[in-house]
């Protein structure tokens, strides 16, 4: 019997220490493990080729996803870093346009230089990445969906259906969504990356990566990648996201309750010109959203009317923090063009609609009604 | 603020220093003095650390009370508390108090000359009753561990009043989220954080929260001299654990009421212990006094053979001592929390041989009951 996404959550990771029955995992702190006799291994060896706890949370992720193996990095970065050097020099991605900042500075200060290059695409818009697939060198799909921070909504499975066929790699960054709401793997992605940091921790507190695959070839080519460039999780806070993963389903369920809530309420708000959040009715990629996706998660942006509003909204709020990052029980205010998306040039963000006047909203799962009179006093 | 986003923002779990959303884990013995005649805020960590403080301010917050303090177990909070009396003093304790409260009683505090006397906290009668020119104090838990049986909160205070006794109870099993004793006059609330607010069966950790700030003072003098704190990383992770509070007892709850009801119709099933039943003896005072019912329930099966049999058999319900985590745990009262009671005493309480509890975690509902039918029908 396959059990329901929530039992898998709360029990991730018991049951695995035989000697004692410790219902949580123990924090294996450790570097290396003492070998039986020559030759001989308990199948640990030295804690950044494999390492207990971090392997508990690694087969968790896998196990989500339903993939077959899973891989846990220092960081959302180092897990995109990881999975980019299955590209080599002279091949080409077709990379989502409204890119989360950080990913865009790695393909353009890191990658390009080593020859492999990132093509920006509206990846929400098929014929676009139809038109662009004709260029030679094309050897994979980097997706994020939905994006950050217009929240925009690629198929997956028509991406996956153009991909295959021409041996194109699919990569889908999931971090907005979870395995909750949006298994990329299951509608046909090869890869599935996540900056664990945000909602699989979810408490703002660990920094972490995570990749699952569902192939035998790209699981031995990731573990070899991982062992060998090393940009592994430590044990501690693999744990702790462990931990964050047991409350994952009710966190990211309250936090889009509130969101739809919010996002609702900013549209009807005088000073708000536009609302991005794919809960609501006449979202853009509503119908892919109802295909693919089990819900539209709790990220919102919106633009207010007048840029000269947004220091006295970014101090004046007290509920929400004015922080970076994304995803945690707290609810936090950001403002994209100065802050996640300054590495991409000024127009470039125009054109995408990332202006001065647009702030994002990470909802968290304080009492809606609490938030909502927080952005009504500084609105 | 309401309560579920008083649970997430308290007010000093945010890092003055760098604006660090969680609050850091301040390892640390001792604090650097800037000037002998002009001591900082804090000298030694077991006077006062920022970190445990800030769990602290939450618990007191949460509960409405002026003065919270963290130790490093339940029977440590319950302990110091105990060492507000003197040789002499008497205290009326209800008789379902936790079987490690009663053994600290009866093995410890007797040799200190302290006098109690074990009354049935269902009879208000019964408790005026038992009240000698020596009795300093009513001792209560509600609902009550393994029968969860409901003591007229309101009462207790009303014949506490009347008599000039200090009020205490210990609210492990319902969390401030469910029931605030404090603000129906009690005087000190206790708690097993190890449960619902650590709720990730990862700590161990005690708390206590007082109505009266001088109360608070002569017990906080007591949690630094007889020393039993709550260190810092322990103290974080409660805090972090309280962050999911709300949103982990809604679905816990929610699933106990649901396999209350189904254990109430299976023909394994004796009888059903749970609040939330109608037919449960204490239901109509537990909805005056408390939010919810809680997600601990126990029920009986004919002997011995049967609660062992069930043990072995649940896949899914670990088996262990403990309650309130995130993943659903049976235990045996017989053999497990009242073991250190007498068979007799344990008798006439009512906890037979065939009783068992079930602390229902976060697994989705139908596979927690598909398990116990799996192992209620096994002959």
């Amino acid at each position: 019997m396959k059990q329901h996404i929530e039992t898998l959550l709360a029990q991730a990771g018991n049951r695995r220490d035989e000697k004692t029955g410790a219902i949580s995992t123990p924090i294996y702190q450790t570097a290396s493990f003492r070998h039986p006799a020559l030759g001989e291994s308990t199948g640990f060896d030295y804690s950044r080729s494999a390492n207990p706890t971090r392997q508990a949370l690694e087969e968790t992720l896998a196990t989500l996803d339903g993939g077959i193996r899973g891989f846990a990095f220092a960081s959302g970065l180092a897990a995109i870093d990881t999975v980019l050097h299955l590209f080599k020099s002279g091949d080409r991605l077709i990379v989502t346009e409204d890119l989360y900042g950080g990913t865009f500075r790695l393909f353009e200060k890191v990658f390009r230089p080593f020859g492999i290059e990132a093509v920006y695409v509206d990846t929400s818009d098929l014929d676009s990445v139809k038109k662009a697939i004709q260029q030679p060198g094309i050897k994979g799909f980097f997706v994020e969906t939905p994006t950050n921070p217009l929240l925009k909504i690629a198929d997956i499975r028509a991406l996956c259906a153009l991909a295959r066929p021409l041996g194109i790699l699919t990569l889908v960054d999931n971090t907005f969504l979870t395995p909750v709401f949006q298994r990329p793997l299951e509608l046909g992605a090869d890869i599935a990356i996540y900056s664990a940091t945000k909602y699989l921790a979810g408490h703002n507190d660990v920094v972490a990566g995570a990749v699952t695959v569902k192939s035998t070839i790209l699981a031995e080519q990731l573990a070899f990648y991982q062992n060998a460039i090393g940009g592994i999780l430590g044990p501690q806070d693999a744990w702790l996201t462990l931990r964050g993963l047991k409350t994952l389903s009710l966190r990211v369920h309250q936090q889009q309750d509130n969101a739809l809530r919010i996002a609702t309420w900013l549209t009807a708000h005088p000073h708000v010109r536009k609302v991005y959040y794919p809960g609501l009715p006449h979202h853009p990629g509503r119908h892919i959203l109802e295909r693919e996706q089990i819900g539209p998660g709790s990220m919102i942006a919106f633009e207010i009317d007048d840029a000269a509003r947004v220091p006295a909204i970014l101090s004046g709020v007290k509920v929400f923090l004015f922080a970076e990052s994304l995803g945690g029980v707290e609810s936090l205010i950001t403002y994209p063009a100065v802050q996640t998306h300054a590495d991409i040039d000024p127009a470039t963000r125009d054109r995408l609609g990332i202006n001065n006047r647009l702030l994002r909203l990470s909802i968290g799962i304080e009492n809606v009604d609490d938030l909502i009179q927080d952005l009504e006093a500084v609105l | 603020m309401k309560l579920e986003t008083t649970l997430i923002h308290s007010g000093k779990d945010r890092d003055p220093y760098t604006g660090a959303s969680s609050i850091p884990i301040y390892q640390t013995s001792t604090f650097a003095q800037p000037d002998p005649e002009h001591p900082g805020p804090y000298d030694y960590a077991r006077s006062g650390n920022p970190t445990r403080e800030a769990l602290e301010h939450s618990i007191a917050v949460l509960e409405g009370g002026s003065t919270g303090l963290a130790f490093a177990s339940g029977v440590a909070a319950t302990s110091s508390v105990l060492l507000l009396f003197k040789p002499g003093d008497h205290l009326i304790v209800g008789n379902d108090i936790y079987g490690g409260t009663y053994r600290i009683l009866t093995t410890l505090f007797t040799r200190w000359k302290l006098d109690f006397s074990f009354v049935d906290s269902t009879n208000p009668e019964a408790v005026r009753k038992a009240i000698t020119p020596a009795t300093k104090a009513i001792f209560v838990e509600s609902p009550a561990n393994p029968l969860l049986t409901i003591t007229n909160l309101r009462a207790m205070v009303e014949i506490a009043r009347a008599h000039n006794l200090l009020a205490i109870i210990d609210n492990t099993f319902m969390t401030p989220y469910l029931q605030r004793p404090l603000e129906l006059g009690f005087d000190i609330v206790i708690h097993s954080a190890t449960k619902f607010l650590g709720g990730h069966s990862d700590l161990i950790a005690g708390l206590a929260v007082t109505r009266d700030e001088t109360l608070g003072r002569h017990l906080k003098a007591i949690h630094n001299t007889f020393g039993a704190i709550l260190g810092p990383q322990d103290s974080w992770l409660v805090q972090r654990g309280i962050r999911t509070l709300g949103v982990r007892l809604e679905a816990q709850q929610k699933s106990a009421g649901q396999i209350a009801l189904w254990l109430q119709s299976h023909p394994a099933v004796k009888k059903v212990f749970y609040p939330g039943l109608p037919e449960h003896p204490g239901h109509g005072i537990h909805v005056r006094q408390a939010d919810g019912a809680g997600a601990v329930l126990s029920f009986e099966l004919a002997d011995k053979a049967c609660v062992l049999r069930l043990l072995a058999t649940a896949k899914l319900a670990l088996p262990a001592v403990s309650l309130g985590g995130v993943e659903s745990i049976l235990s045996y009262p017989a053999m497990m929390s009242h073991a250190a009671m007498p068979r007799e005493e344990r008798l006439f309480r009512g906890i037979t041989d065939g009783l068992v509890r079930l602390s229902v975690g976060l697994e989705a509902p139908d596979d927690l009951m598909n398990d116990l039918e799996s192992a209620l029908s096994k002959k």
